[in-house]
């Protein structure tokens, strides 16, 4: 039973993999959107959106990670 | 890695083969990666110090300064180019001078010569001119003369004809009144 | 990356994370902290990828540069530009350092796409002592060269006096969470991405499934091939960012 539980919240713990899809993609978006008005200091900014994305992402990982500690070591 | 053999792995990790939860989580296996990872970042860090980095900063450094050399080679080619552009175009203008003062010279000998010659032709013109005159009005007196002999003979045979005793000096006279009338 | 999936007992079983395991290299003993594990040789192929790429590559010295060294020079120039660019330019010092982590773990990130490799960077134990490093370093770094001044760091000047208290408590926790975020990003991104090709592959098992599974084996394996390197990527430009609070701890 408790087995049970834990897969049934690997599962729910996977929902914050797309919230942080979520994230990265409005990061890139709002970089998208402000690369197109501004293309020539856009170059410069891959680096800030590089980390933005790595940001949103890591909360996803974590997510991730909690899906897996529920489903490989409960 | 998938696939082990079902012999005893002396680790609480791996039973049967397969992983009992994480195996990033199995502590028994840390030791041996941080050793391991600890040697692998000695040595790359040595390599890439001692020999890797140092080795593509001078590759690069001499790059940057082949390059700069070639461009300081190619801006001096340019400026000769310039140079002789200026040199040629110089010369250029100085032939047209030249030539224009030539022309100019030309110009004025001939002017002078054709001066010359217009002068002679309009003098020797007007000596001809002057000549024809004369000898019109030579030939325009004789002629007058010619013909008052013509007149007054021809008065004086009229006369003669009708009956009359022409009076010379009277034909003389009429005919020339009438010349002049 | 063999497939998984057995027959027993009629349903699909999935050993997703047998390819994490660490076993010896010669005969099946313990592991202990001396053994020759496949950590061992995926590490050594690492290294001599490194030194292939970054010595060998470059051992021309040409002026004009072939292929080897063209990468080996972009490498070098892209990190170098990134330390500069995000870090300053009195982290220059810190190149070396900077490059050698990311070098190891861009070799060791495209290594473990490697198929029936071992993936080193997708261990907790590696990560966390990489970025355990950049931590302790940036620290240190931070004390040295700016003494108690460091602690600015958490101490927003620019926050209104009643706030700064609970910012610096902010500040503090999100310093201390940056390792954990740091080394849990890199091994959590390639773990997820190799289990995920992995239980796709338990999948091809089913006849009917195969196709598709291998499709998306495919596209799988074509994003870790792009999150292998951003994930090099943004380890290294976090480790610049970090020294550069070091650095400049002023905000």
């Amino acid at each position: 039973m408790e087995g049970e539980l834990a897969h049934i919240g690997a599962g729910l713990a996977a929902i914050g993999s797309g919230a942080a899809a979520i994230g990265v993609g409005t990061v890139a978006g709002n970089f998208l959107s402000g690369a197109l008005r501004n293309p020539s200091a856009a170059a410069g900014q891959t680096a800030t959106l590089f980390i933005g994305i790595a940001f949103a992402e890591a909360l996803g990982i974590f997510s991730f990670l909690v899906a897996l500690l529920l489903m490989f070591a409960v | 890695m998938a696939t082990e053999t079902t012999g005893a792995t002396a680790s609480t990790c791996v039973v049967d083969g397969s992983a009992v939860g994480m195996p990033q989580l199995c502590f028994d296996w840390w030791p041996n990666q941080i050793f391991w990872l600890t040697v692998t970042l000695v040595v790359i860090f040595f390599v890439l110090s001692r020999i890797a980095l140092p080795r593509i900063a001078a590759v690069l450094a001499e790059r940057k300064g082949t390059i700069t050399n070639d461009l300081a080679a190619a801006e001096d080619l340019k400026a000769k180019a310039v140079e002789a552009e200026e040199a040629y175009n110089k010369a250029l203008a100085d032939a047209r001078a030249q030539a224009q003062e030539i022309i100019a010279e030309a110009k004025a000998e001939i002017q002078a010569d054709l001066d010359d010659a217009t002068a002679k032709a309009d003098a020797e013109i007007a000596a001809k001119l002057a000549e024809s005159e004369k000898k019109i009005a030579e030939i325009r007196e004789s002629a007058m003369d010619s013909v008052k002999e013509v007149a007054k003979d021809t008065a004086k045979e009229l006369v003669a004809a009708m009956g009359g005793k022409a009076d010379g000096r009277t034909v003389t006279s009429a005919v020339n009144a009438r010349m002049k009338g | 990356m063999a497939t998984e999936a057995q027959g027993e007992e009629g349903g699909l079983v999935f050993h997703p994370m047998d390819q994490f395991i660490v076993k010896p290299l010669f005969g099946d003993g313990p592991v202990g902290l001396f053994t020759i594990t496949n950590v061992t040789l995926w590490m050594a192929i690492t290294v001599v990828a490194v030194i292939a790429l970054m010595v060998l590559g470059t051992s021309g010295r040409a002026t004009i540069p072939g292929r080897m060294q063209s990468i080996g020079e972009l490498a070098y120039g892209f990190i170098y530009k990134m330390v500069e660019d995000v870090a300053g330019k009195d982290a220059v010092a810190f190149f070396p350092y900077i490059m050698t982590l990311f070098m190891f773990i861009v070799f060791a990130n495209f290594l473990g796409l490697v198929p029936m490799s071992f993936t080193t960077t997708s261990h907790f134990a590696v990560t966390v002592l990489l970025a355990l490093l950049v931590f302790v370093t940036v620290t240190v770094v931070g004390f040295v060269k700016n003494g108690a001044a460091f602690l600015g760091l958490f101490w927003v000047s620019s926050a209104p006096l009643a706030l700064r208290p609970v910012l610096a408590v902010i500040e503090i926790i999100s310093y201390f969470v940056r390792p954990v975020s740091h080394s849990i990003r890199l091994a959590g991104n390639l773990m997820a991405g190799h289990a995920v090709i992995k239980v796709f592959a338990g999948f091809a098992a089913i006849a009917a499934v195969s196709p598709l599974s291998v499709v998306a084996i495919t596209a799988m394996y074509g994003l870790e091939v792009l999150v292998s390197f951003i994930q090099a990527y943004v380890f290294t430009i976090l480790t610049c960012v970090y020294l550069k609070d070091a650095l400049h701890p002023s905000h």
